[in-house]
């Protein structure tokens, strides 16, 4: 479903994420987990699109939605329309960026850290914004959203801007399943919600993968979520990738609590 | 007060409103919806009046035909301009102020080069309506519906359509839209398409009431600012709020001393408005409804 090979990602000429290689299969869910700061919010960005990627690949269910690899930024820029491109101030063509809408329509759902409801749409308005989501698949999913999350369907009417923090973490995940995605990316979902709902959310995210096939790959720094939500799990820190950890792994403490700020 | 007196005091009521409302329905979109302050607003107006007056006077076309040339041209002088120039200001205030200063003079110098000083008027039509010693233009009361039917079409669009919901969200984050596989510079496009659009129908249902020269655009900006202003951050409510409030005021005001105490009052509600509303009448509004909501 997702391989990203040799990623790298900086803020003007300060490298950001190096050397990230991720693969994530068809149905499976994936955590990523790290501490503050380490790049978790970076990577998840570049891999949807928001972000550019200074270097490496990554490819999408079997297409390359980027390829920042020295080998094509050099045919790009050898090539007539990268000379063209460059004289004329329209950037460089090098290599592959499939954008971030594009993405989306290719199937990509896309939760941020802190929800990013659209606060002043209503609940109803911010679930049909993920109806562009996954062009392949014509059926919007309201019917099971609302069986997901019941209390979107009693707010359906309500500013967004009006929920509490896990109601808006509700409608964030269930705005990104009602286009059906193929890969369903979460940037810290337990963050600002309370632990209960936190328990609620990482339940309903596994049913959402057992129920509807969909590959999940979340960035995470709570115990909780990322012993219980993830079936492996990457360790990242200072921008690369550290450690890989199997389900056997995953259940002790000690090995996961190494890489959180526990 | 004599029947006929409050019907002259209703007529000015509605001239002032379909006048504050359409000269700023464009600019509050623009402004409210993209972060651009399009001082050049007034020259989109202009662009819409002669566009329908040279196509009026020189084709020979019926005036609804002329007018929608007029809109068209405005709209394809938005797109044009927002692919060259303004799509880079986004988010870029200040500069944003700058610039389209810059668009508003060369445009009023162009039409100065090109058209000369001024144009045949259409010529208003429809006739007048008398009721005792008044009378009063009929097109003019026609404006006022149009500036109604105006302000619905835009509810509809973007509380009724996906375009508008798409619209609405890119505004309040770019970034989560985008995600949303919604294409955000496309968005910005059609969005200033329809205030380019918007402006161009003011220029065009004014064309044959005001007196056509390169600087016509001035008679609207002051108006639109200031229903901007007093309108706050909700584009169609706080438009149709300003339009109702300053139109009251100006009706009035003129009413009594004339069009010139109506100018000075307009203004003095505005000073007041920066003064003691800062976020316009909505913004107001909005605080008011934060506060029930803290209160629940």
């Amino acid at each position: 479903m997702l391989e990203i090979e040799s990623l790298g990602v900086s803020y003007g000429k300060t490298p950001i994420l190096r050397d990230i290689d991720i693969t994530v299969d068809d149905g499976e869910i994936v955590g990523i987990m790290g501490k503050n700061g380490v790049g978790k919010t970076t990577l998840v960005k570049a891999v949807m699109g928001l972000l550019e990627a200074s270097d490496g690949r990554i490819v999408f269910d079997g297409d390359v939605v980027v390829d920042a690899t020295e080998a094509s930024a050099d045919d790009a820029s050898n090539g007539v329309t990268g000379h063209l491109a460059t004289a004329l101030g329209l950037g460089s063509t090098a290599g592959t960026w499939v954008s971030a809408d594009e993405r989306a329509r290719r199937g990509m759902g896309y939760i941020p850290q802190g929800r990013d409801v659209f606060p002043e749409l209503t609940v109803r308005e911010n679930l049909k914004m993920g109806e562009s989501i996954n062009e392949d698949d014509d059926e919007v999913r309201y019917e099971d959203v609302y069986d997901y999350f019941p209390i979107l369907e009693e707010r359906r009417s309500q500013e967004a801007g009006t929920l509490s923090g896990g109601q808006q973490q509700m409608l964030a995940i269930g705005r990104a399943l009602i286009g059906n995605p193929d890969l369903l990316l979460l940037d810290e979902p337990s963050e600002g919600v309370q632990p209960s709902i936190v328990q609620d959310i990482t339940r309903d995210l596994q049913q959402v993968n057992r129920d509807l096939g969909t590959t999940i790959l979340f960035v995470e720094q709570n115990l909780h979520v990322v012993q219980h939500l993830a079936e492996r799990c990457y360790a990242i820190d200072k921008g690369t990738i550290v450690d890989e950890l199997g389900p056997d792994r995953m259940q002790e403490r000690e090995a996961v609590t190494e890489y959180l700020a526990v | 007060m004599a029947l006929y007196e409050l019907l002259n005091l209703t007529f000015q009521f509605l001239d002032s409103f379909a006048f504050i409302v359409l000269a700023t329905v464009g600019l509050a979109i623009i402004f409210g919806m993209m972060g651009i302050i399009n001082l050049a607003h007034g020259e989109f107006i202009l662009v819409g009046a002669y566009a329908t007056t040279l196509s009026f006077n020189l084709l020979g076309v019926p005036l609804v035909l002329a007018m929608l040339v007029g809109i068209i041209a405005t709209t394809v002088y938005g797109i044009i301009l927002e692919r060259l120039i303004i799509h880079r200001l986004y988010g870029r205030l200040l500069d944003s102020m700058v610039v389209t200063f810059g668009i508003s003079l060369v445009m009023i110098q162009l039409t100065r080069i090109v058209f000369g000083n001024s144009l045949d008027q259409i010529g208003t039509p429809f006739g007048g309506i008398s009721y005792g010693v008044y009378s009063y233009s009929a097109y003019r009361i026609m404006l006022a519906g149009a500036a109604i039917l105006t302000l619905a079409a835009l509810y509809v669009v973007f509380t009724r359509t996906t375009f508008g919901i798409k619209a609405r969200a890119t505004i309040q984050d770019e970034e989560t839209a985008r995600s949303m596989g919604v294409d955000t510079d496309r968005m910005y496009l059609s969005t200033f398409a329809i205030g380019s659009a918007l402006a161009g129908l003011t220029g065009a249902l004014y064309a044959p009431t005001i007196t056509m020269s390169p600087d016509l655009g001035a008679n609207f900006l002051v108006e639109a600012f200031v229903a901007v202003v007093v309108g706050g951050p909700s584009v169609l409510i706080g438009t149709s709020l300003a339009g109702g409030f300053l139109g009251t005021i100006d009706a009035i005001f003129t009413y009594v001393g004339g069009t010139f105490i109506g100018q000075v009052a307009l203004l003095t509600a505005a000073i007041f408005a920066i003064r003691f509303l800062p976020d316009g009448i909505t913004g107001l509004l909005e605080d008011i409804r934060a506060k029930r909501r803290e209160a629940q």
